[in-house]
């Protein structure tokens, strides 16, 4: 139904970014797509047979998710739904111009669950991709849409999808911190921490189970480790001077902090529990905002050299090694999962800009058009962007692809949304 | 209205002074967070009873930090752009400040450096510290304990002006100065 409201919208207002997410409630992020790939391919999923019995459809999460990613232009089958179990009418489909396509029924399993099953088909070829089963309660139709759509994405992709993991920012609305976490998406918005100082840095164990943050309640930074589940929280780094930057070790066992106990900021490694503090590097500047990749390095900011840089360090100690040489300011650097790709914020001509550096041919690329860029993070597959930024005054979201052609905004309808970190995939 | 919270939150800091002034294993404070409030219940001897001074932080000191007309009343160190040097002018505010800590030895001072709005906010956070850093120095070479200060960044996050503007910026690119019982 939203879809076909959307699609409606579309075709009367052309290039108009559309809001997907319509909720009211102001906490609530609505996501804005600005931008999408050049060569986006057609996708139908047709209604799954049965699936009227849910609060909501999940075909409706599943095609918002697909349009969403910039990758897939959604083709409308209309109503009547199209069951799993009944041949596919191909040249029909083919007619509409879908290249892909999703049919599917849900069916009642018992003690109030449902099995959807739903086929998906390649329409030139009349061939099947695949199939998948999966089990839900009713009210679980946005977590089962995703899946669906993780699937679908990978078979057309290749790459994982991202729609099933979860992002963590810092609401700020009038002087109210509070650190959140919702769906991909923006839906579902909980909030793990409330506080009436400034919250940072939030960052995500690589099992999704625990954020380590910079919160200012005690009227200076200080490093927490928090469960999501339980709302536990333990100290990671409260030594004398400021305790910041928290960076998870690939093993979820330790974190890169930056602290200021010996004299200026300065990184060292601790264990997650607060225990075992190391020193990493030594500089005469500042060095901050480690970051830790899959290969074994840590990349930082320091001006050692005079002016900001990325730089980077074997993890397991040794010589920095200087990483970026362009421009007067380069910081807050996030390598890709697959450690080949370095984004961090670049100051051009006094804007601030998300960018993009291939370790292996030196080559950047600026991702974004806005001036007020900050706190970049990769998706688990690396593929988009989340950052902050701000439009009009206001704090928001925004994620962009690793090309710089796809463009999403997230924004809440009052306050500042800021700090934004991608959280790593779900584990089932 | 204001007074009996002050006296609370004066009484709170000096409890929680108590707490941790046993040594910690490798100087960190507050190992988990749940300890502020059972820490007197679990770690400690039943039987030892712990002498709290209400008015550690009160007496005539006090008064003059909140006197108006006295140069200890005013707190704050504005910095120039990019600049992590005390200027000239800050020179007798902060003479002023080290002649009293090193007058009321059991006062201690926690410095909060802070930044404009602009870039990264931990490397914002990074350059507070320099600037905290800064006072710290000051106060030190004056004499003053360097177990009576703590130099904090607050960063850009405690901007005392929200404008995008020159005037607003280096409004906010100070150190403040701030006594027991005011942190």
């Amino acid at each position: 139904m939203t879809s076909r409201i959307l699609s409606l919208l579309r075709r009367a207002l052309p290039g108009c970014a559309l809001v997907l997410a319509s909720s009211l409630a102001q906490a609530q992020l609505a996501i804005e797509i600005t931008g999408a790939g050049a060569n986006r391919m057609p996708v139908a999923i047709a209604a799954f047979q049965g699936e009227n019995a849910l609060p909501r459809a999940v075909t409706d999460v599943v095609r918002a998710d697909l349009e969403r990613s910039g990758l897939f232009k959604m083709v409308e089958l209309g109503p009547s739904p199209m069951g799993a179990d009944t041949p596919p009418d191909f040249d029909r489909i083919r007619s509409r111009g879908a290249d892909a396509f999703a049919v599917g029924t849900l069916s009642p399993s018992g003690a109030g669950r449902y099995q959807v099953l739903f086929r998906l088909f390649d329409t030139p070829k009349q061939a099947a991709l695949g199939s998948q089963a999966l089990v839900m309660t009713p009210n679980q139709y946005r977590t089962t849409g995703h899946r669906i759509a993780d699937y679908i994405y990978e078979k057309l992709t290749g790459e994982p999808g991202v729609f099933s993991t979860r992002i963590a920012y810092v609401l700020k609305v009038g002087s109210r911190y509070e650190l959140q976490i919702a769906d991909a998406d923006g839906s579902n918005a909980q909030t793990a921490l409330a506080s009436r100082e400034p919250i940072i840095s939030p960052t995500w164990s690589p099992d999704g189970s625990r954020l380590a943050y910079v919160s200012f309640e005690a009227k200076k930074p200080v490093v927490y480790v928090h469960s999501l589940a339980t709302g536990q929280r333990n100290v990671a780094a409260n030594f004398k001077g400021s305790n910041s930057a928290p960076s998870w070790s690939p093993d979820g066992s330790r974190l890169a902090v930056v602290l200021t106990k010996d004299g200026q900021s300065q990184l060292y490694t601790v264990n997650a529990d607060g225990s075992g503090v190391r020193r990493l590097a030594s500089s005469s500047g500042i060095d901050t905002e480690p970051s830790w990749s899959s290969d074994g390095w840590i990349y930082f900011t320091s001006d050692r050299g005079g002016s900001p840089q990325i730089y980077r360090v074997p993890a397991s100690g040794g010589d920095a090694q200087r990483v970026t040489f362009e421009g007067g300011y380069n910081v807050s650097p996030r390598p890709s999962p697959d450690g080949k790709s370095l984004v961090y914020v670049s100051r051009n001509g006094g804007r601030f800009q998300v960018t993009l550096l291939d370790l292996a041919s030196r080559q950047t690329q600026i991702l974004t058009d806005s001036s007020k860029d900050e706190s970049p993070s990769f998706a688990p597959n690396g593929r988009m962007i989340l950052y902050a930024t701000e439009v009009g005054g206001r704090g928001v979201l925004a994620a962009v692809s690793s090309d710089g052609r796809v463009k999403q905004r997230l924004s809440v309808q009052s306050g500042d949304v800021r700090e934004p970190a991608w959280g790593p995939q779900p584990r089932n | 209205m204001k007074y009996p919270r002050l006296a609370l939150s004066l009484l709170t800091v000096s409890l929680l002074a108590a707490c941790s002034s046993a040594p910690s294993t490798d100087g960190q404070s507050g190992a988990a967070v749940e300890d502020r409030s059972s820490a007197s219940a679990s770690g400690v001897d039943a039987n030892r009873v712990v002498p709290v001074d209400a008015n550690a932080a009160a007496g005539a000191g006090i008064a003059a930090l909140k006197d108006p007309k006295n140069i200890l009343s005013k707190r704050s160190v504005l910095f120039d752009y990019d600049s992590y040097v005390i200027t000239d002018q800050y020179r007798p505010l902060v003479e002023a400040h080290a002649k009293f800590l090193v007058a009321n030895p059991k006062m201690k001072m926690l410095i909060q450096g802070n930044t404009d709005e602009r870039g990264s906010r931990e490397y914002n956070l990074a350059l507070g510290q320099k600037r905290a850093d800064a006072v710290k120095k000051a106060l030190t070479l004056l004499g003053v304990s360097e177990a009576q200060v703590e130099s904090v960044s607050l960063g850009e996050e405690k901007p005392s002006c929200n404008d995008a503007s020159e005037a607003c910026w280096s409004a906010n690119r100070r150190g403040d100065m701030l006594y027991s019982g005011e942190f």
